[in-house]
């Protein structure tokens, strides 16, 4: 699931072209990224507030169990790196099925 | 006698170039040449050396060859493509927000209510739960 200050309509035009399926969300007034403490300031064009990019593994208890926060920008986690994270959390105690 | 042409440095300059342009076409969409831009270095190495050799031709040997004036312009240039780039990628890439708000491991998450991209309301609350499976939370910079 992935959040940016996106308008749906600029999501919906990036999913056709792309054909990705997961859940996109807009977060227009960037309310729920500053909550998250992911706020950059000033560094969408037009000097919008926009996220720094960030990933997180949430357990079903809606636990934070994993965050990555890139010190660079265009070093974001790979998927390869996420399912690994996954795969060494959950498997000691509840057996969980696959993140979404 | 006639002089040669001193096609060397307008070469380095288009690999310059070639190396410059290549990041964003071709190899940013790789992570393996995307997080250390190993190839563009490359690109940059070959072509500021055959600049330089073009260059030092064009000086030591001015009887044969040509490019006294065009050859110091050409490497100049190169030199400027390849300190962008390096600003670029080692310097303003960096420039982010040390999130110290940010949640830490073992906290937890935030709960939101946002709409997705046909508009309907996703809530946080309703995605965790026994025996849900976990989620993915990717926050990104937006296409804008």
């Amino acid at each position: 699931m992935a959040i940016s200050v996106d308008p749906p309509e600029v999501t919906r035009e990036h999913l056709s072209k792309t054909g990705w399926t997961y859940t996109f969300l807009s977060d227009a007034d960037a309310a729920v990224i500053r909550r998250y403490g992911l706020l950059h300031q000033g560094a969408g064009v037009d000097g919008k507030d926009i996220a720094r990019p960030a990933e997180l593994l949430i357990d079903p208890s809606g636990t934070v169990r994993w965050i990555n926060l890139t010190g660079d920008l265009r070093v974001r986690a790979r998927p390869e790196e996420v399912l690994q994270a996954f795969n060494q959390l959950s498997r000691g105690g509840m057996t969980s099925p696959e993140p979404r | 006698m006639a002089t040669r042409r001193n096609f060397l440095p307008l070469a380095g300059f288009l690999i310059c170039l070639v190396g410059f342009l290549s990041y964003f076409f071709l190899f940013a969409r790789f992570p393996v040449t995307r997080d250390v831009p190993w190839a563009n270095w490359l690109l940059f190495a070959a072509g500021l050396a055959l600049a330089g050799a073009g260059i030092s031709r064009a000086f030591r040997r001015p009887e044969t060859y040509r490019g006294r004036v065009l050859g110091p312009v050409l490497g100049v240039l190169s030199l400027a493509v390849v300190g962008f780039f390096l600003f670029a990628t080692l310097v303003a890439t960096r420039q982010l927000p040390s999130s110290l708000n940010a949640p830490k491991v073992g906290e937890k998450a935030p709960d939101f209510t946002l709409p997705d991209s046909q508009g309907r309301p996703v809530a946080l609350h309703d995605l965790v739960g026994p025996g849900k499976p976990w989620v993915v939370l990717i926050f990104y910079r937006g296409y804008w």
